[in-house]
């Protein structure tokens, strides 16, 4: 019970990151991005190759700070992955959703998001391979809590957790003390009288891809070092990223960081009564109750 | 000779089968404006409903009711319609994309249901044993199969027929104005969220027809056939066909079938045998590559939606030209 709260806690602040970048993507694009959990596997792989590429260059970085199994040359992949995916969904927009906004209404765009899941999916299938891969060889010893119930963690899984909450807290303070972060609300908040207001809203636009990229970025390195890595984890977040994003309300940043906790920590708790295989499904399953008692979700705003 | 015959004969039946899926995302998109993110959780529902009516019984598993055939085939199509009913109470009064989600994560949990639910789905090893329609009347497989695509055409038309009378009736008439303008069709007295109701309902019992064909078809259903690929496959179909345009519909669906089929063959003759094994992700880059590059340079399709007027004498494309495919 304890085991799977806690576990349910981590995949939350995995999906918890997710979920921002969506719901802002959502709220102020309007259209719901199925090639958005792509960019969770876009930056997982990008940190894997810079994760290989340092300690040929700089020997020094492949050592594990003790107790972690994260070495010196991930943190610096990561970093680069946030920047580089954050990037490719500045480039994905400009190529395919930008043109398909100009002229269709959201719903192409939808189906846009879809095409282009299954593309950069599989291209990653084409450079990387199906098999699943790991950052570091070395084995990440669990410790143990308590024997009674016993209960496991690995220090992997806290630091990520406390970094999760770091990158959350950074982008608390950039919304509610920058000028940057007034007009982001702002534009999220009403995009017309935003740019009445001098907002420009192109600009704000790219701003959301570079924030929705870096933080799915630093999500799938997450997943990849506290799980493993392969092409379908953008497949398997697609439907908890969302799950989140409905339960907060969408554009509501802090209701899916809270319906992250929710989606993962449900998730976690049902797995003790069903079976595995059904791991995929319980998303929706929340995804159906929000919907059923409260669609607009915790924070949304009412339909108008 | 009569090996290239049957293969067409082959390919044929799946290219109607696949065509007749096709026209029940026109009613949903075409003709609606209705995301619908999980064609193959309406697929799989007529297949597996038409499959566990109609076949026989198995020790230690559900269903195996030997139904009629055509008792079974309806069960299915009723199963799909069920779950597409359910899916628009839920979600239909809401934001449009949430129909999206949800239609989506429909196909993901059906999928669950079918590789985990031994006892009523067979799990991963999936269900087989089903007497095929007509089956014991013919000897020769050949001509069975000749048969079989007989069936499927018949099946074909007889849904473009319907759909054309409903898009032309009043019905359809008031579907393609809450498609284009909501507050309007509300203003003259419509309901939109009992016609989109309606219209989920119904392309989800033609999407059932598609998988209870298939699964009459193959006599066999496994999780394998619940692949989200399916239901981009058909996307694909009908953007570039042309949604709204039965006819680009069933276009898209024996050209983009064929696509499918000749890039497989292609590669697997073909390419280096280093890249066998990524043929599969090199045909779903050519599928997303259609879709968006359609959705970017010919939204419309190819046979774009003709502009309905309400005098016109014409009444659509007939029956002639869905013979003409074969």
């Amino acid at each position: 019970m304890i085991q799977a709260i806690l576990d349910g806690i981590l995949t939350g602040s995995i999906i918890s990151l997710g979920a921002i970048g969506l719901t802002l993507i959502m709220h102020i694009l309007r259209f719901a991005n199925f090639a958005y959990a792509e960019l969770l596997a876009i930056g997982a792989y990008v940190s894997l190759v810079f994760d290989r590429l340092f300690p040929a260059l700089v020997p020094a970085l492949d050592a594990a700070f003790e107790p972690l199994t994260l070495t010196g040359s991930l943190v610096l992949g990561m970093l680069i992955a946030m920047v580089l995916t954050g990037l490719s969904a500045v480039a994905i927009d400009w190529l395919v959703f930008k043109r398909i906004r100009q002229k269709a209404d959201p719903l192409s765009m939808v189906f846009a998001s879809f095409g282009v899941a299954l593309i950069v999916r599989n291209v990653i299938v084409l450079i990387f391979g199906h098999h699943a891969q790991l950052y570091s060889q070395e084995i990440a010893r669990a410790r143990i809590l308590s024997f009674d119930p016993l209960i496991l963690i690995k220090p992997d899984q806290v630091f990520v957790l406390l970094l999760a909450l770091a990158l959350m807290l950074a982008l608390h303070l950039v919304l509610t003390r920058t000028t940057f972060g007034y007009s982001l609300r702002a534009v999220a908040e009403n995009p017309t009288l935003a740019q009445v207001a001098g907002v420009r809203l192109s600009t704000m636009v790219v701003a959301v891809w570079i924030i929705a990229g870096g933080l799915s970025a630093a999500a799938g390195t997450f997943y990849a070092l506290t799980n493993q890595l392969n092409p379908m984890l953008g497949h398997i977040f697609l439907l908890p990223v969302f799950a989140a994003t409905i339960v907060g309300g969408i554009g509501s940043v802090y209701g899916a960081v809270l319906g992250g906790f929710i989606v993962g920590i449900a998730s976690g708790l049902a797995l003790m009564v069903l079976p595995p295989g059904y791991g995929p499904a319980m998303p929706f399953l929340i995804i159906l109750a929000v919907l059923l008692i409260r669609p607009q979700g915790l924070f949304g705003q009412e339909p108008s | 000779m009569i090996g290239v015959l049957s293969y067409l004969v082959f390919f044929a039946t799946m290219a109607g089968i696949m065509a007749i899926t096709t026209l029940g995302l026109n009613i949903h998109w075409g003709y609606t404006g209705l995301f619908n993110g999980g064609v193959v959780a309406f697929f799989g529902m007529g297949a597996y409903g038409t499959m566990i009516l109609g076949s026989r019984p198995e020790v230690g598993q559900f269903g195996g009711f030997e139904l009629p055939y055509l008792v079974a085939l309806v069960g299915g199509i009723l199963a799909a319609a069920l779950l597409a009913w359910i899916v628009g109470l839920l979600t239909l009064r809401l934001r449009h994309d949430y129909l999206a989600i949800s239609t989506f994560g429909i196909a993901v949990a059906l999928e669950a249901v079918a590789r985990n639910a031994q006892w009523l789905t067979g799990g991963a090893r999936g269900m087989r044993g089903f007497p095929r329609p007509l089956e014991h009347l013919i000897d020769s497989n050949f001509l069975y199969g000749i048969v079989f695509l007989l069936i499927v055409l018949a099946a074909l038309a007889l849904i473009w027929v319907g759909i054309e009378r409903l898009v032309h009736a009043p019905f359809g008439r008031a579907l393609r104005a809450i498609r284009e303008d909501e507050v309007a069709a509300r203003a003259l007295g419509k309901n939109p969220s009992n016609l989109r109701l309606w219209s989920l309902v119904i392309g989800a019992a033609i999407m059932g027809t598609g998988g209870g064909l298939y699964v009459s078809y193959t006599a066999f259903v496994s999780p394998q056939d619940l692949l989200p690929i399916l239901t981009f496959q058909i996307w694909a179909m009908l953007i570039v066909g042309g949604a709204g345009n039965n006819l680009g519909a069933v276009l898209g669906a024996v050209l983009i079938w064929g696509v499918w089929t000749l890039s497989g063959f292609a590669l697997t003759r073909l390419a280096p045998a280093s890249l066998q094994i990524d043929a599969g992700s090199i045909q779903y880059i050519l599928i997303g590559g259609l879709i968006v590059s359609m959705l970017i340079w010919r939204p419309q399709g190819l046979l774009p939606e003709r502009i309905a007027t309400t005098t016109a004498g014409k009444a659509g494309p007939t029956i002639k030209q869905g013979a003409n495919l074969r």
